[in-house]
């Protein structure tokens, strides 16, 4: 008997579990399945995060899905449960703006654009910086902020400004300006590609790199935690602008994307957030 | 895909290739084609990142399995003496510890602690690769060992021991060629393994073949072609590699004839 019952349980399950892969098919679930579907729903709740996202974007029309990298505070970083940071505020204003709803998808750096670019994301914004081979890809939006790539090396290194970089190894994460700043100077051998930012911070402490190139803010950002272990120097290497990045095909997004942004901006609200997360000195 | 499809988006290769639009001639596909080819391979001799990355690979699974197999010939035939004759208790005892902890966590988890914990001021990080992989693979040859020599009938230690041969003798000239041929496809299946788990040195940065992959993919934005070159290589290893024990599995089984 009990074997019985078990076996109709897991039918049940499975019919559930099918018909909520399909979604259309859900009106004609019968009540004793609909019991079970919101038990399978919750089991199957984490796999499907995705693809509930895309549903619901194809049902309404209202979500904005953004692409970005958690790992490059003060631009975007995991506190808690969420994901916070500038780009992540700006692009819940932006979503506002359009009357949608924002929907963050945390991945790799280099991932990105092409997310942005197979439509898995509608918008990337990652402290991305404008770059000429990135837009043969994607388009870029406005800029909305500006930034500065900065040399980081151990607290009594030798190496005193850009010059002293010569034949000495490198890191950054792969496909950043960073990095591809560092192969220019370097060379390819001499650059150590991380998956994170914090990965070659963490390398630097340990002396595995003789230095980091890093975007200004979030180079504060490893200098606080690590005072004392690690400093700054030299000139900015290059002045850059960041923007958002979105698909070739998407226009009609851009367009919109551009006038929000250049709203903000007008607005201050732009300004309001970076100073919220970069205290000016 | 279906978002895709709806959007209309699509990466431009796969555009390109599988679905030219009406009108579209045959060169304008080969534009594309050569066009991608010139951005993944040629341009800024990308082409490099490739081979220089399968060196690496390859480089940490030779050393890797020699490592692991010298390791997994010693746990092995320790666990397999104990099980035996009871004997070498502590060196069982260690041996136990050493499966269950390698065994028990994930290869790039071990990886990253070799790395930034135990050789944290390591600068060249290949040896630190060749020694986790080393030390993971050979809990799993030490296992492949100890169920060969299991196999081969107690009546042949005992009767090389009674020709005068000590245990090690009769371990080194009896039991150990019967054992590895026995255990020749298992082994190379940890090979195969070992070979295609090197693809996470990317984690210690260091520029293996799927690191190449990666490193391309992030110049071109373009998955297709990196992606699948990769795949490609690591197929052609492991091809190699198989036709290469089943050479090997031949010329042994001479022997039975």
């Amino acid at each position: 008997m009990k074997k019985k019952v078990f076996a109709l349980t897991m039918a049940a399950v499975m019919a559930a579990a099918s018909m909520a892969g399909c979604g259309s098919n859900a009106a004609e679930t019968t009540a004793a399945a609909e019991e079970t579907t919101t038990a399978a729903a919750a089991e199957e709740s984490d796999a499907e995060e995705t693809e509930a996202a895309s549903e619901e974007e194809s049902a309404e029309g209202g979500v904005l899905v953004m692409a970005t990298n958690a790992e490059f505070s003060p631009w975007e970083y995991h506190e808690g449960d969420a994901i916070i940071g500038i780009d992540v505020e700006i692009a819940q204003a932006i979503a506002e703006k359009l009357g949608m709803e924002l929907h963050i998808e945390d991945m790799a750096f280099d991932a990105i654009i092409p997310s942005v670019v197979s439509g898995k994301a509608d918008i990337g914004l990652a402290a991305i910086s404008y770059d000429e081979d990135r837009a043969a890809s994607v388009n870029f939006s406005e800029n909305y902020a500006t930034s500065s790539l900065v040399i980081l090396v151990a607290e009594g290194s030798e190496i005193a400004s850009a010059d002293d970089l010569e034949g000495k190894l490198i890191g950054a994460q792969t496909g950043t300006t960073g990095e591809m700043t560092a192969t220019d100077m370097v060379g390819d051998e001499n650059v150590e590609r991380y998956n994170s930012y914090f990965e070659a911070v963490q390398s630097l402490l340990t002396g595995k790199i003789d230095a980091v190139i890093i975007d200004g803010a979030p180079a504060k950002v490893f200098l606080t935690e690590n005072e004392g272990q690690i400093k700054q120097v030299g000139d900015a290497l290059s002045t850059e602008s960041y923007a958002a990045v979105l698909a070739k095909e998407d226009t009609e997004l851009l367009e919109k994307v551009n006038a929000a942004i250049t709203e903000l901006q007008e607005s201050g609200e732009i300004d309001t957030i970076m100073n919220k997360y970069i205290p000016a000195e | 895909m279906r978002i895709a499809f709806r959007k209309g988006r699509n990466s431009f290769c796969v555009k390109g290739l599988l679905q030219p639009e009406r009108g579209e001639t045959k060169s304008i596909m080969w534009e594309n084609f050569s066009e991608a080819i010139y951005l993944n391979f040629i341009k800024d001799d990308r082409w490099k990142y490739y081979t220089d990355g399968l060196k690496v690979t390859l480089i940490i699974t030779l050393f890797a399995v020699l490592l692991g197999v010298v390791i997994g010939l010693v746990v092995g035939t320790i666990r397999a003496t104990h099980e035996r004759t009871h004997k070498l208790k502590f060196c069982n005892f260690l041996c136990g510890i050493y499966l269950t902890v390698i065994r028990g966590t994930p290869v790039v988890v071990q990886l990253m602690i070799i790395f930034y914990i135990i050789l944290a001021s390591a600068r060249n990080k290949i040896p630190v690769a060749v020694l986790a992989f080393g030390i993971n693979s050979g809990a799993y040859v030490a296992e492949i060992f100890r169920s060969g020599i299991m196999s081969i009938d107690n009546g042949q230690m005992e009767a090389g021991r009674s020709l005068g041969f000590n245990y090690i003798q009769t371990m080194w000239y009896v039991i150990m060629p019967q054992a590895f041929k026995n255990v020749l496809p298992a082994l190379c299946n940890e090979f195969i393994a070992l070979l295609k788990e090197t693809s996470v040195s990317g984690y210690i940065a260091l520029q293996d073949l799927t690191k190449a992959g990666d490193i391309v993919r992030s110049r071109t934005f373009n998955p297709f072609f990196p992606l699948l070159t990769v795949a490609a290589i690591y197929l052609v290893c492991v091809i190699v590699l198989t036709q290469g024990v089943k050479l090997l599995e031949r010329r042994l089984r001479q022997s039975e004839h």
